[in-house]
C-alpha cells in the first residue's frame, strides 16, 4: 500500500505541473499493473492524510494535489 | 424582526400570480421571518433573467472529512451583491427506502437545517435524494455531524460514484409488488458504502429498484442497473371477480375513472384488445391468458386488480443503461436478464454487478455511462464476452425487426460460407 501511494502522488506531483485535477481513470495510470480497486483504496488513504483532496462538479469527481491548481477562493470569490 | 428586503424583484413577484403554487413565495415567506440568504436569492435570481444567464459557480473542494460526494459546491458570482449566498451548497442526504417519514423527525430535522443553513429543502431531488439547498462551507462538518448522530442519516451519493440507491414503496404498501424493495435497496447501500462515498468511477451509476413492471421509481428510464419485480409463473385469475367487473359490481382501474361516465365495462375493448401480445380470450365466462406469451405489461392487471394478481414464483427483470444526456438525449435500459431470484443475500446480483463494475472501470471514458459504453463497444460483447452469457430471444432489441445482437461465425452452424446459387435455388430473390 505505501509503495502504491508514493506511486499515485509521484504521478500527482509529475502531472500536477500540467494539470492540477485528474479523474480517477488517470491515477490508475500511476501504477498499470496495480487493480482499479487497490488504487482507490491507496487514493482513500492519501485523502485522509490530506495528501490529496477531491474535487467535485456535483455529477463528476476529480483528485488534485492538496492545495493545487488555484484555491477555492480565487476561483469562486467566496470568502473561505 | 424581518430584515430588509434589498433587492427589487418585478420578475420574480410574477411568479407569485396565478393560481399554482410558487417556489417564490415559499422563499420570499421564509425571507420575512428573517432569513436574509432567501432575499438574496431571489435578487440573484432577478439579475439571472435580467441577463438571461446563471450566476451560479458550481463545483468545488467541498465535503465532509473522507467522503468526495453528498456535497455539491455553489457559489454566487456576485457575492459582493448578494454576499449570503456567497456559498450557498447543496447537501444530497440518502433518503429512507421508500422515503418513510414521520412528523416528528421531519419536524427536528427541519429544526437543525434553520439553525446551520437556508431552511429550504427539496424532496426529493431527481436521484431521490433529500436535497437540502444552501449552507456555508464551515457548516458543512456541523451538518454532517448532526446528520450521522442524531439523525441516524448519512449523505448520499453525488460525483463519480454510486449514487444513492432509490426504490418504489414495494411490500410496504403496495399490492403487486413482486420483491422487497426496501430490503434490496438497504443491502446495496450498505454493501457499497465505499462506492457510494468515495468515488472511484468513471462517471456516475445509478441502481433503481422497482417493485413490479409498472415502474414507479422509473427505473428504466434513469438507473444504469434496473432491478423491476416479476415474476414467472402464471397470472392468478379470480373467475368470479372477472365477472363481477363485467357485471359493474367492481370499478376498473379500482374506481381511478369513476369520476365520469365512461359507460359500462367492456372487458374485450379495454383489457383483451389492448394485451400487446395478444395473449388473452374469453372463453364462454371464463377469460384466459396464455401465460408463456404474457410480456408482464401489467395493464389487464391494473385494469382488474381484484380479479387478476402477479404471479407468486417472484424475482426480478434486470436491465442495465439508462441515461438522460444532454447530447445524445435519452436512453432506455436494455433488458439483460429477464428473471433472477432475488433473495437475501442477493450473492447472485453482486457478482453480476462487479463483473459489470470491473468492465466499466477498465474500459469506461472519463464521464461515461454504463450504457454509453454497452453502446459504444456493443451489446453482444457486453452480454458474451463480459458477462459469460448466453444471449437469448430478449435481447432482440426489437422483435422481428431489428435484431442487433450479431452472431459470430463460429456460432452458426456452417458459418457464413455458403453457395450462393445453391441458396438461390431454393430462396428466389
Amino acid at each position: 500500500m505505501e509503495e502504491l501511494k508514493k506511486k499515485i502522488l509521484d504521478f500527482m506531483t509529475k502531472k500536477g505541473k500540467f494539470k492540477s485535477k485528474m479523474y480517477f481513470k488517470d491515477l490508475c495510470k500511476a501504477d498499470p499493473d496495480a487493480k482499479s480497486r487497490e488504487i482507490k483504496k491507496a487514493a482513500t488513504e492519501l485523502v485522509k492524510e490530506e495528501k490529496i483532496e477531491y474535487w467535485s462538479s456535483g455529477s463528476t469527481t476529480l483528485y488534485g494535489l492538496k492545495g493545487a491548481g488555484k484555491s477555492e477562493a480565487e476561483q469562486f470569490g467566496g470568502e473561505e | 424582526m424581518a430584515d430588509l428586503k434589498k433587492h427589487d424583484t418585478p420578475m420574480i413577484d410574477e411568479l407569485k400570480k396565478g393560481p399554482w403554487p410558487s417556489f417564490a413565495d415559499d422563499i420570499n415567506t421564509r425571507a420575512e421571518s428573517g432569513v436574509q440568504c432567501c432575499y438574496d436569492l431571489l435578487g440573484q435570481m432577478e439579475l439571472s433573467y435580467v441577463h438571461k444567464e446563471t450566476h451560479w459557480k458550481h463545483g468545488g473542494i467541498v465535503g465532509v472529512f473522507g467522503y468526495g460526494g453528498g456535497v455539491i459546491g455553489r457559489y454566487s458570482d456576485a457575492p459582493h451583491e448578494f454576499p449570503s449566498i456567497a456559498h450557498f451548497h447543496t447537501l444530497r442526504i440518502n433518503q429512507p427506502a421508500s422515503k418513510f417519514y414521520n412528523t416528528k423527525f421531519l419536524r427536528k430535522l427541519c429544526d437543525m437545517w434553520d439553525h446551520r443553513g437556508s431552511g429550504i429543502f427539496n424532496f426529493h431531488g431527481s436521484t431521490g435524494d433529500m436535497v437540502m439547498i444552501g449552507t456555508t462551507t464551515d457548516q458543512l462538518e456541523p451538518i454532517f455531524f448532526d446528520l450521522t448522530h442524531q439523525f441516524d442519516m448519512d449523505l448520499g451519493g453525488s460525483g463519480s460514484n454510486l449514487r444513492t440507491p432509490s426504490c418504489c414503496v414495494g411490500k410496504a404498501r403496495c399490492e403487486y409488488s413482486c420483491l422487497d424493495t426496501q430490503a434490496i435497496t438497504y443491502d446495496l447501500t450498505m454493501t457499497y458504502q465505499d462506492e457510494l462515498h468515495r468515488p472511484a468511477f468513471p462517471y456516475k451509476f445509478k441502481f433503481k429498484t422497482s417493485g413490479c413492471p409498472n415502474d414507479c421509481v422509473a427505473a428504466i428510464a434513469r438507473a444504469c442497473t434496473s432491478i423491476i419485480g416479476t415474476w414467472r409463473d402464471n397470472i392468478r385469475i379470480d373467475q368470479k371477480a372477472v365477472q363481477a367487473y363485467i357485471g359493474g359490481e367492481i370499478k376498473p382501474n379500482a374506481g381511478a375513472f369513476s369520476d365520469r361516465d365512461w359507460g359500462p365495462f367492456d372487458i374485450q375493448k379495454e383489457v383483451i384488445d389492448l394485451c400487446p401480445s395478444k395473449c388473452m380470450y374469453m372463453d364462454g365466462n371464463e377469460l384466459k391468458i396464455d401465460d408463456r406469451e404474457c410480456v408482464r405489461c401489467m395493464h389487464c392487471i391494473n385494469v382488474m386488480p381484484s380479479a387478476l394478481r402477479p404471479g407468486v414464483d417472484t424475482g426480478a427483470t434486470i436491465l442495465n443503461g439508462a441515461k438522460a444526456p444532454i447530447l445524445e438525449g435519452a436512453q432506455m435500459s436494455t433488458l439483460i436478464i429477464p428473471f433472477m431470484k432475488m433473495e437475501y443475500p442477493y450473492q447472485e446480483f453482486k457478482d453480476y454487478v462487479e463483473l459489470m463494475w470491473d468492465w466499466w472501470m477498465e474500459e469506461g471514458k472519463n464521464r461515461e455511462r454504463l450504457g454509453e459504453l454497452i453502446q459504444r463497444q456493443g451489446l453482444r460483447h457486453y452480454i458474451v464476452d463480459i458477462l459469460g452469457r448466453k444471449p437469448i430471444p430478449q435481447h432482440v432489441k426489437e422483435p422481428r425487426s431489428n435484431p442487433y445482437h450479431f452472431w459470430k461465425e463460429e456460432e452458426v452452424p456452417g458459418g457464413w460460407k455458403r453457395d450462393l446459387a445453391e441458396f438461390r435455388k431454393k430462396h428466389l430473390a
